[in-house]
Order: C-alpha cells, then structure tokens, then sequence
C-alpha cells in the first residue's frame, strides 16, 4: 500500500500497489479443522491422527490398538489412501464403523475430506475416532485434521536420521512411538542419535517404544491413549 | 504432491485481497521447515490461475533459513542435514527458534 512506483511504457503508466496480506497458506484448512475440532469437542469424542512414512507399520498399530481398546473405548475409524479399501475392510471386520477416503493422487488428508468422513461416522455412539492418513513424513504435516492428537509412527528398519531429513512432520507432533523394536539386534539404529533429533525438534515429547510382533510396549501406548481420551472427553 | 492444494489456498488468498485489480507479483514467505517446491507451486498456478486476475501474476518465494539456538551457550545457527548439535559448545540443548514461516506475505496489484 506504501511502496507503490510508477513506471511507464511507452504507450501507457501504471502503478503498483504493495498489498500487505499476512495470512497464513493454509488458513482455510486450518480453519476447517478448528470446526472438526469443536465437533469432536461436542460429540465428547477423542479424535487421533496417525501419520507415518509408507511401511512403518500404520495398520499393525491401528489394529493391535483396536484390539487392546475393545471393551474400554467405543471406536470409529477413518482411513486415508490413495486408492483400495484394504485397510477399511480390516477395520469393518474387526467390527468397527469405518470410512474409507480415497485420496486420488493426493498425498494426504485435509480438514475438508476429514469433515466429509467425520458425517459417515455414527459420532454419538463413539469415544474415539481414529485417522489413518496417508503413508508420507511430508505433505500430512503441513494440513491440520482437527484431532486432539497428532501421531507419528518411526520404525527401525526406516533408519535414524528421519528427524533429521523431515523436521517439519517432527515438529508437528504431540506423541511418537518408536514400532518395530523387536528389529534393533538385526539393524543398525542409534536410538540416542534419533531420540536426540526427536528431542530437539520437539521438546519433551511422549515417546512408546514398542513392537507388533512381540507385543512388547503396546500396553504403555494404549493405556496412555485411554487416559488421554477420557481427560479430553468425560467433562470434569 | 501437496503442492496443488498449497496452491489453490495461495490463488484463493491472493484473490481476496486483490479485490478486482490485477495481481502482479505474489510475495511468500516460506521457512526452511515448511517444505514445499517452488516450480511445483509455479506449475499449478499457471494452470489454476489461468483465468484470473492473477494469471499473470510472478510468484516470489522468500525463504527463510532453518534457526535453532542452543539453550545452553545462547548461539544462534543454521543446523546441518545430519546433526542439530550446537557447532559452537557441541550441546544438543538446542531448540527451533526460526523456519516455520508459510505465508502469503503481501501482493502488488495494478
């Protein structure tokens, strides 16, 4: 607005104005999100979204957790891929309420497709509404859903250095659990040089180290998630 | 990949703010944290804006570098690829002090 100049060509004279704008990219998502949230908030429904690179073990997680969950949590679950409903058949069958949202090409989920899913799912009768997004450690960082918790799945076999080469899905975190421990006598992973990039990026983290397989750590995670869920949804 | 739906959300913005002028140039500011490619984002506006008033719009993308500072000895510095420890006391004390900016800054507009 204060900076504009003239200059002209030869046939005419324009000016430029300098418009300050400010706003954040991704406002209108995050926009939307606050909305999912406050619905969540309403319905008294714990909302988690799990984000993790391609093979780190989304599914085994989501299903063991489904399992340890049965009886204690009323669960619904979303599930985001870019194509198939294998993972939503998965859910169907463990006798879960279940949406499937095909991404198309896209590389994650956004607060629109997550509003969408949101109206499939019988919220008056859940406790909790698990997301599983996109197999990606970039794109799904920078679009907020609206859940409580945000996620992320590391594995060993990935390697250590992951903090490193992706900060931003790190950052946007507020817990973590470390899948496939069960691999550490077999491949090669500096947990003190990983957890210390963890650390950095997202101070004072909670962290589950724990294996599918073996089942070692899963009751720390899924114990901590039922507290998480009944502080945010029985009102004191 | 997310660089269609980061798009759109700059046109969507850019188009408010220019109410009805022609847009010229579109200031961003990205930190080093929030990733994005910038022929990526230029590919899709040529193709979403096409028939705007910002279709012929320059996209200017200032990058802000990733900034820690270390807890314990107070220096500020850019981390490396492989490690955050602070270059100057070698302490992993350190926190993101900079790098996470992801804005439409302002526009130029006719």
């Amino acid at each position: 607005m204060c900076d504009g100049h003239n200059h002209s060509h030869p046939t005419h004279t324009h000016t430029t104005t300098r418009v300050p704008v400010a706003e954040q990219i991704l406002s209108a998502n995050d926009r939307i999100a606050q909305r999912n949230h406050s619905l969540l908030h309403q319905k008294h429904v714990y909302g988690i979204n799990i984000m993790a690179s391609p093979g780190a073990g989304k599914t085994s997680v989501l299903l063991k957790t489904l399992e340890a969950l049965k009886g204690r949590l009323k669960i619904g679950v979303i599930e985001g891929d870019p194509a198939g409903s294998i993972d939503t058949d998965r859910a169907i069958a463990a006798g879960m309420p279940a949406v499937q949202v095909n991404t198309g090409g896209e590389c994650h989920l956004d607060a629109v497709m997550m509003e969408d899913a949101l109206s499939q799912l019988p919220l008056d009768d859940l406790d909790l509404v698990v997301v599983e997004n996109v197999g990606n450690l970039i794109c799904p960082a920078n679009f907020r859903l609206g859940t409580h918790l945000n996620l992320v799945i590391a594995s060993i076999p990935e390697g250590d250095d992951k903090p490193y080469k992706y900060p931003g899905m790190y950052m946007g975190m507020q817990a973590l659990i470390i899948n496939k421990i069960d691999l550490l006598p077999y491949v090669p992973f500096d947990m003190e040089y990983f957890q210390q990039g963890v650390e950095v990026l997202n101070p004072g983290i909670t962290t589950f180290p724990l294996s599918c397989q073996t089942g070692e750590g899963l009751d720390a995670w899924t114990d901590w998630l039922v507290e998480q869920a009944h502080a945010e949804i029985i009102p004191e | 990949m997310h660089e269609l739906s980061v798009t759109q959300s700059i046109l969507d913005i850019v188009l408010q703010h220019a109410k009805d002028r022609k847009v010229q140039q579109v200031n961003l500011v990205i930190g080093q944290f929030s990733s994005i490619v910038d022929d990526s984002v230029q590919f899709y506006w040529d193709i979403i804006a096409k028939d705007t008033l910002a279709a012929e719009a320059q996209l200017h993308f200032k990058r802000i570098p990733g900034e820690m500072t270390c807890n314990s000895c107070g220096h500020v510095f850019h981390p490396g690829s492989e490690t955050f420890l602070c270059p100057s006391c070698e302490s992993s004390a350190v926190r993101v002090s900079g790098g996470r900016e992801f804005q439409v800054d302002s526009i130029d507009v006719e």
